[in-house]
């Protein structure tokens, strides 16, 4: 797929071809309204909700909560989807989820490489690059390669897990609580998480860098 | 079906390009897009594997020049037109010029929350036992199905390990026409030198998960 956002070379296409698509979503949706398919503001709501309601946000406080809470931990390990449904998090593209846990010596690194599954309720929609040709191709693969290509190195002796989210489940990496965040809140807890250490192409923040 | 969209392992696509800062939408028909999408399946009444396989059955050219939201607007525009809800003049004019097929709902603002939280959950009761179990060996089928499959090709003809169970859900080969068959479905894991031989990493493992049919035993 091309990405309107790195290929600048086309830039100038890109661009008519923005106004084009523009127009024609446009004249859809009032096609559809006309024939009374669709309602606008339930198209706003929903818009509005994946703006600002579902977000990496939401799997910031699951992983927050089972870095504090070794009961809760247990049950996201063992079930996750009632698990997470505890802090209010459900539904599409999250009905069934699989939390699994990084340590010093498994990495996990999530994918969908013949489309873009990924678990909404707690990352929200996915980035771009997690749709894109690179990151689907080069996951399987070369997954040490795509860790780089986030500017980061793992360990040696760490294995890589990559899930390849082929069917209805959904996969939440468990990143490792990083070190000198001892008697920290779950609210501060939560400031560290990143949506990236959550797909396992990244790793939380170290304290220092939310001080 | 062999598409463009199968993309594990490929080798032509460089470098993953992480965006900062990235916003949700990158522009406002992508927003739009999004929703009508979503509000559409209700009317619309397709499943999730049509969906899947409206956006990925077309020439390989076409997927790869089309951007994430452009593909889903392709694909919801054919299901539209097969289902007779719009018209192609309709499409190309933009506006309405037949009169409405009647639906038998659509999403009104009450019922997004409601519908966002109900998803379409794909578990389904089990009538008969697993075939295999956590542990044992099993190959991905050599199969290359012309409809819609999620048995991606990097592992096709590949021995690997059954490492969960994940009960009985809707099978989307048959799904994509409209029945559900549902069967168990597990996820199997393949070593690095399995998926892609002396190149591969020995240090990493991958899975898929996979669906009864797609595995026999090793």
């Amino acid at each position: 797929m091309s990405s309107h956002d790195h290929d600048h070379h086309h830039h100038d296409h890109d661009h008519s071809e923005l106004s084009d698509t523009e127009l024609r979503v446009r004249a859809l949706e009032t096609i559809l309204t006309e024939k009374g398919y669709v309602d606008p503001a339930a198209l706003d709501l929903l818009i509005e909700t994946y703006e600002t309601k579902v977000g990496p946000r939401n799997g910031a406080r699951v992983v927050a909560r089972a870095w504090s809470d070794p009961a809760f931990r247990a049950r996201l390990l063992s079930d996750a989807t009632p698990a997470i449904s505890e802090l209010g998090y459900a539904g599409r593209q999250g009905e069934h989820i699989v939390a699994v846990e990084n340590t010093p010596h498994l990495h996990n690194m999530v994918v969908c490489t013949l489309c873009s599954c990924y678990p909404w309720p707690v990352l929200g929609l996915p980035p771009v690059w997690y749709k894109s040709a690179p990151y689907r191709s080069k996951a399987v693969k070369d997954p040490r390669g795509v860790l780089a290509d986030f500017g980061f190195d793992l360990p040696d002796g760490t294995d890589i897990r990559v899930w390849d989210s082929t069917a209805e489940i959904r996969y939440l990496v468990l990143p490792m609580r990083p070190a000198g965040t001892e008697g920290w809140s779950e609210q501060r807890l939560a400031d560290l998480v990143t949506r990236d250490s959550m797909i396992g192409t990244g790793l939380p923040k170290q304290p220092h860098e939310v001080a | 079906m062999e598409g463009a969209h199968d993309m594990g392992g490929v080798a032509w696509s460089g470098p993953v390009h992480p965006e900062p800062d990235e916003p949700v939408f990158h522009a406002e028909w992508e927003r739009r897009a999004f929703a009508i999408t979503l509000a559409m399946a209700m009317p619309g009444g397709w499943n999730i594997d049509m969906s899947r396989f409206a956006r990925e059955n077309r020439p390989p050219e076409d997927y790869l020049s089309k951007s994430y939201y452009e593909i889903w607007l392709a694909g919801l525009e054919r299901l539209m037109l097969e289902r007779g809800l719009v018209a192609a003049d309709e499409i190309e004019t933009g506006k309405p010029l037949h009169p409405t097929k009647p639906v038998a709902r659509t999403l009104s603002p009450d019922g997004v929350a409601a519908m966002l939280h109900r998803g379409g959950p794909t578990e389904r009761e089990a009538k008969s036992p697993a075939l295999f179990a956590v542990g044992d060996r099993v190959r991905a089928r050599m199969i290359h199905p012309p409809t819609h499959t999620r048995l991606p090709r990097y592992v096709r003809g590949h021995v690997g390990t059954v490492e969960l169970l994940h009960g009985v859900h809707v099978f989307p080969d048959s799904n994509s026409m409209g029945q559900e068959n549902p069967q168990w479905l597990y996820t199997v894991t393949f070593d690095g030198r399995e998926l892609w031989g002396p190149d591969g990493d020995a240090t990493v493992k991958t899975s898929v998960d996979a669906w009864e049919s797609y595995l026999e035993p090793a």
